[in-house]
């Protein structure tokens, strides 16, 4: 049994609970802390991942206990994927959030944070369904801290709809987890899966329930239709490295969909049959549609990239609809590139906000660093719209070649192209609005506006640069990517290596 | 005894779901209140309802005995339900005292008042 498993789940468990009693009152000592911790975060998420890359899957039976009966943690890759991504995501979040201040402009933004990483962590190791809801829990419990950080009206307002609408999610999971005890007697993941392959005919009626029950709640995660409404209104106006950071947590929805869909629900299952395709491959339809047009309509920049990343779910789930191993591949791929690509948008437009006082999307004072962030915002928007020479561009043309054997690819093709057309429109409005009309108004009142450091700019680069790093190494990336598809809809071995160790100590 | 629990389970949902439609936030709150009630109440049915039966096996003796894990599980969700809506009372209070009004529907327009300078300067 190998301990570094619980390792990214303890490492800012133990940390966040010191940030938060023992330096609160210094800022650096909580600065060098917890991007120490970062640090080492990512170090043990690149251990973990190069581990699976060689192995099957790993399992961590917490306490000793044998599988159903105890809580497990389950590293596979799809697991080893998400944590690296989250660390990675983590580091540049943090960076910049330090190197702009916004971690002093209000309480205990690390602990937060860690706490935030500890429940992401969680949920994409835990091996048991119970366990998922309370590392869900730990995780929003986070973002609502981190959500209202530094205050604000608007924010404040924004963040009590949050709050809500994940409150009356929560209710909503623990009433899918509650039809599936019932029906099941179980909720150990691997267990689960066995016990759904099982069941008599005559009790799946409760399963399918419980099924779809549990894809509305990790569809309102994922902000998918109808369900995405929570998401502008909360981008928009929580603090930028906040929702640069939040740009995973729509991921935590999808990743969830994906591991219980696979393992659980798999497509041998003849209960939950054709659930996936049939629901969620219409609501993705209509959030990239919503999406584009938010983009478009947007009068301001924060709104404007929060319904790209809602653009962005869509076309992910698209690819999760199609419900192939093929397909599940490239959706893990546009899953790492619009994770990177919000992100380095959200940290860009804290930037450009900073420089110009307000993100309204009108012909103002330019920027003091016009030329430099015009590059950076060039090349985020064509990460983010899909265009070559970026991820972004490879990414949705897997997507498409992932669905191109499903009856509904005309609808998908058109849907992705028209969806990507329509952004673009949208981004290079804003981009000519915020940085090209500004030029030729006049100098304006007042002091220019201090530039960004250095310093504050690398977090961008760094984002945009693992989008190139994307690109330029696709082959490999979607090539461990296909493995881990494979792995997702091969259940038996899941299954065998949380419940083998118990049958044989049965014997 | 499964009628009595069953409409409990219903009408606290039906009552939850109104209040939280209120879009006001007392209401709101009662209402997420109301809601985790009832799903603490089903989470407990799903172990089948067992009158007077202890959630210990009895090894010795052919005595009834009710599912342990519902109970465990309720008490995580009764724990988790209770902090937040501490965290929800808090956070409505912080809206309602930056806002003054307590309404959670926010109305296009209506936030496009505080510009530039509402957005820094509140760096408490």
């Amino acid at each position: 049994m190998n301990h570094w498993i619980i390792a990214p789940v303890v490492l800012p468990a133990l940390l966040a609970p010191l940030l938060a009693f023992v330096m609160r009152h210094d800022i650096v000592l909580a600065r060098v802390a917890s991007m120490t911790g970062a640090v080492l975060l990512a170090g043990i998420a690149i251990g973990l991942a190069m581990l699976e890359a060689g192995g099957g899957t790993q399992v961590y039976f917490l306490g000793d206990w044998p599988a159903p009966f105890g809580i497990v943690l389950v590293l596979d890759r799809l697991s080893a994927v998400m944590l690296l991504l989250t660390a990675l995501l983590s580091l540049v979040v943090l960076w910049h959030a330090i190197a702009t201040g916004w971690d002093n402009r209000g309480r205990h933004f690390h602990a937060l944070f860690q706490f935030q990483l500890m429940g992401i962590n969680g949920a994409f190791l835990t091996g048991d369904a119970f366990n998922l809801f309370v590392f869900f829990e730990v995780l929003l419990i986070a973002s609502y801290g981190l959500m209202i950080h530094s205050g604000g009206r608007a924010r404040m307002r924004a963040g009590l709809q949050y709050v809500v609408m994940n409150l009356a999610g929560s209710t909503l999971f623990l009433f899918a987890l509650g039809t599936l005890y019932a029906t099941t007697g179980t909720l150990n993941i691997a267990d689960l899966a066995v016990a759904v392959r099982e069941m008599s005919p005559d009790d799946v009626a409760l399963v399918r329930v419980a099924a779809v029950l549990l894809l509305v709640v990790f569809a309102i995660k994922a902000a998918l239709f109808p369900v995405q409404f929570w998401l502008p209104g909360t981008y928009a106006n929580a603090p930028a490295p906040v929702a640069a950071l939040f740009a995973i947590m729509t991921k935590v929805g999808a990743y969830s969909i994906i591991r219980i869909y696979t393992i659980v629900f798999g497509p041998d299952v003849a209960a939950t049959q054709g659930v996936v395709t049939d629901w969620v491959m219409p609501a993705a339809v209509i959030t990239v549609i919503a999406g584009a047009f938010g983009v478009l309509g947007a009068k301001k920049l924060m709104p404007m990239l929060a319904f790209s990343v809602v653009g962005s779910m869509g076309t992910l789930m698209l690819a999760v609809a199609a419900f192939t191993p093929y397909a599940m591949s490239t959706a893990l791929y546009y899953l790492l590139h619009s994770t990177f690509s919000a992100a380095a948008l959200f940290l860009l437009a804290d930037l450009v906000v900073t420089q110009r006082g307000n993100d309204a999307l009108t012909a103002q004072r330019p920027v003091a660093q016009n030329g430099l962030l015009a590059a950076l915002f060039f090349a985020a928007a064509i990460g983010m719209t899909g265009m070559p020479p970026l991820s972004g561009f490879l990414g949705k043309l897997m997507v498409m070649d992932g669905v191109r054997d499903q009856s509904w690819m005309a609808l998908a093709w058109a849907v992705i192209l028209l969806g990507s057309l329509v952004t673009i429109v949208g981004f290079a409005r804003a981009g000519s609005v915020i940085f090209w009309k500004s030029t030729a108004q006049a100098g304006g009142e007042g002091a220019m506006p201090s530039k960004a450091t250095p310093l504050q700019i690398v977090p961008t680069m760094l984002a945009l640069g693992l989008l190139a790093a994307l690109s330029v190494f696709a082959g490999p990336v979607a090539g461990y990517l296909e493995e881990t598809a494979a792995q997702l809809f091969d259940s038996s071995e899941y299954i065998n290596a949380v419940l083998a160790p118990t049958k044989e100590g049965l014997k | 005894m499964e009628v009595l629990v069953a409409s409990a389970i219903g009408v606290l949902t039906a009552g939850g779901v109104y209040m939280i439609l209120r879009m006001r936030a007392f209401p709101v709150i009662i209402g997420v209140s109301l809601l985790s009630y009832a799903v603490n109440v089903f989470l407990f049915s799903t172990g089948r309802l067992a009158v007077d039966a202890p959630p210990i096996w009895q090894k010795y003796a052919d005595v009834p005995y009710s599912d342990p894990l519902p109970q465990a599980l309720v008490l995580t969700a009764i724990v988790i339900s209770f902090g937040m809506t501490a965290v929800l009372v808090m956070i409505a209070l912080g809206a309602y005292l930056e806002a003054d009004h307590d309404r959670i529907n926010i109305r296009d327009g209506e936030d496009d008042g505080d510009e530039p300078s509402e957005e820094k300067g509140q760096d408490a």
